[in-house]
């Protein structure tokens, strides 16, 4: 369990914007996911963690002990934390060889039990057979395994890592992704991970934390906020909606309808409660909750029409990218039946249509 | 023709113990420089290095002030060791040290701040102390610009003139350095003599050197791609 809050601030300087990093938050057990764009306080966040960063003040607690506090001036060195960091670059030790590097972190194991214990992390990590090489002797997977076994070995209270998947391609990271989950299961410490890829929180996150500009903006389950993101600047960030700008006409809380204006076409959505009519708002919608269909000239209900710009193939659906903006996924069969037509019509559900 | 190999075997010597200490002392400074930040760093670091720039006289005069056979630390030096350190060839390593300590000090910072910081990082958060952290990855992964700073603190230490003639002295058989013998040679009409010990001591400086940039470049195996 880690509780933290912290404050640092980074005045302005000559080729600098000013930063400041406020954030407050727990975890415990499984993996927690520092999510938000390169600048957001990810990496500086860990690192007031690891001790490489000394913040303004707050307080950070791991376990029962104070790792820092601002207030009562502590900060300890980064040696008594026993925070386990996995670089972006894996940091391996590039004079030694794997078995040394497990070797270095493992000083303060009984010498008996230190050599079971390296065996064992390089059988769990599969890096038996290569135990022997030094770091540029590997390939990119046994590096980034070899770094999470040897940020392990020292039985460390909290993991931390840092984008383990930057520049990793599709099967490593696949491979990672197991990795990581076989550590979820046999470690049992709080994991905590720096991504800016929203992919990777829900393939892995049990919580996380939308971060932006050294702000926490949401918080909770990365189905919840696929689900119902808290804001237009989360929905923003996690990149993967259809962001309207609406104006709300009518509201029907007896019907369980309202009205609204996208463009110039009317859409009919749920009642939205604590809204009012006039407000201008976002329409959050994913694409594949949008549906398309040739269009017969004039649009039908809930109907705006578009022409199509491109279209992506994706593993299990194809992307239309129309030319207002809007881009809608369907099943392949459905792109390939109705063949090389240019003029649609997106139809939106009256139901799951979501404002922010 | 008969040549005294005295100075050139007392140059050699000189040289091979003041790098020795150079080596202690520089590195221990240069680790201090690179990881702590505290008052007076940059002074510490203007300190080292004014040998380097001074002239020989200039640094001559202190040393003779500091160690001079009336001055405290002269006095210890002859409690300790029964005779006095200024006109013994021990004052000629002295002299040798001032010139070839700020060269590894410099070197050997350059090569420490060098050394990628996240390995330190990694070191630190693996729970290791600084000792650790110095001796198991900053110097093996500095060690090859620091062997060559080394040799070039050694080549240094070879051609000291001013200050070891002040604080030395010129005494044949006891103190003439092979940088004050080719200047008594030649000065004492002893040209040949002269020659010889210029092309040995040219040679043996160009060797230093070739080896020194041999060790430069610092691969690990074949140069990794940034990952």
């Amino acid at each position: 369990m880690i509780q933290a809050r912290i404050r640092k601030q980074f005045p302005p300087g000559p080729d600098s914007a000013g930063f400041s990093l406020d954030l407050e938050f727990q975890a415990s057990r499984g993996f927690t996911v520092l999510f938000g764009p390169s600048g957001a306080g990810k990496t500086l966040t860990l690192d007031s963690i690891a001790g490489f960063s000394r913040p303004d003040e707050g307080r950070i607690l791991l376990e029962d002990q104070i790792l820092f506090d601002g207030a009562a001036g502590v900060h300890l060195p980064p040696r008594l934390r026993r925070c386990g960091y996995v670089f972006q670059n894996y940091a391996l030790f590039p004079h030694m060889t794997l078995r040394q590097n497990l070797e270095f972190a493992a000083d303060r194991i009984p010498r008996l039990e230190r050599h079971r214990k390296i065996n064992e992390m390089l059988e769990k990590f599969h890096l038996g057979e290569v135990s022997g090489r030094k770091p540029y002797e590997l390939s990119g997977g046994q590096k980034q395994r070899c770094s999470i076994a040897r940020a392990l070995i020292g039985a460390p209270r909290v993991l931390l890592l840092d984008e383990p998947t930057r520049g990793l391609d599709a099967p490593l990271r696949a491979d990672l992704y197991s990795v990581l989950r076989q550590v979820r299961e046999e470690f049992g410490l709080p994991v905590l991970l720096v991504t800016h890829d929203f992919e990777e929180c829900l393939e892995l996150g049990d919580e996380m934390i939308v971060m932006r500009d050294g702000r926490a903006v949401q918080s909770g389950t990365p189905r919840k906020i696929l689900e119902q993101p808290a804001n237009i600047d989360v929905a923003r960030l996690l990149g993967i909606f259809n962001l309207l700008p609406v104006e709300i006409r009518s509201l029907d809380p007896g019907r369980n309808i309202s009205k609204l204006r996208y463009d110039q076409f009317d859409l009919t959505g749920p009642y939205f409660p604590g809204r009012l009519i006039g407000d201008q708002v976002w329409l959050c919608i994913r694409p594949d909750n949008l549906s398309a269909v040739p269009s017969n000239g004039r649009p039908g209900m809930n109907q705006v029409p578009a022409a199509l710009l491109r279209t992506v193939q994706k593993p299990d659906r194809v992307r239309l990218e129309f030319s207002n903006g809007i881009a809608v996924e369907l099943e392949p069969e459905l792109v390939e039946k109705y063949g090389s037509v240019k003029e649609w019509a997106i139809e939106f559900p009256q139901a799951g249509l979501r404002i922010l | 023709m008969h040549i005294d190999w005295f100075p050139l075997w007392l140059s050699l010597r000189v040289a091979a113990i003041s790098t020795v200490l150079a080596a202690g002392i520089g590195l221990w400074l240069a680790w201090i420089l690179a990881n702590r930040s505290f008052r007076g760093k940059e002074v510490l670091d203007a300190a080292v290095t004014l040998p380097l720039v001074l002239p020989p006289t200039v640094l001559g005069y202190y040393l003779l002030v500091l160690l001079g056979r009336s001055s405290p630390l002269g006095k210890v030096y002859e409690w300790l060791f029964g005779g006095p350190l200024v006109f013994s060839w021990q004052a000629a390593v002295v002299a040798a040290l001032f010139h070839s300590t700020p060269l590894l000090v410099k070197s050997a910072r350059a090569a420490f701040e060098s050394v990628d910081r996240s390995y330190e990082r990694a070191a630190r958060s693996l729970g290791a102390s600084e000792a650790r952290l110095f001796w198991r990855v900053t110097l093996p992964l500095a060690r090859r610009s620091i062997l060559a700073a080394a040799a070039l603190a050694f080549a240094r230490s070879l051609g000291d003139f001013g200050v070891t003639l002040m604080i030395a002295g010129n005494i044949p058989g006891r103190t003439q350095t092979a940088a004050v013998a080719i200047y008594d040679a030649y000065e004492s009409g002893n040209t040949s003599t002269a020659l010889i010990l210029v092309l040995i001591i040219s040679a043996v400086a160009l060797g230093i050197l070739l080896v020194a940039n041999r060790l430069t470049p610092n691969p690990f195996g074949p140069r990794q791609a940034a990952p």
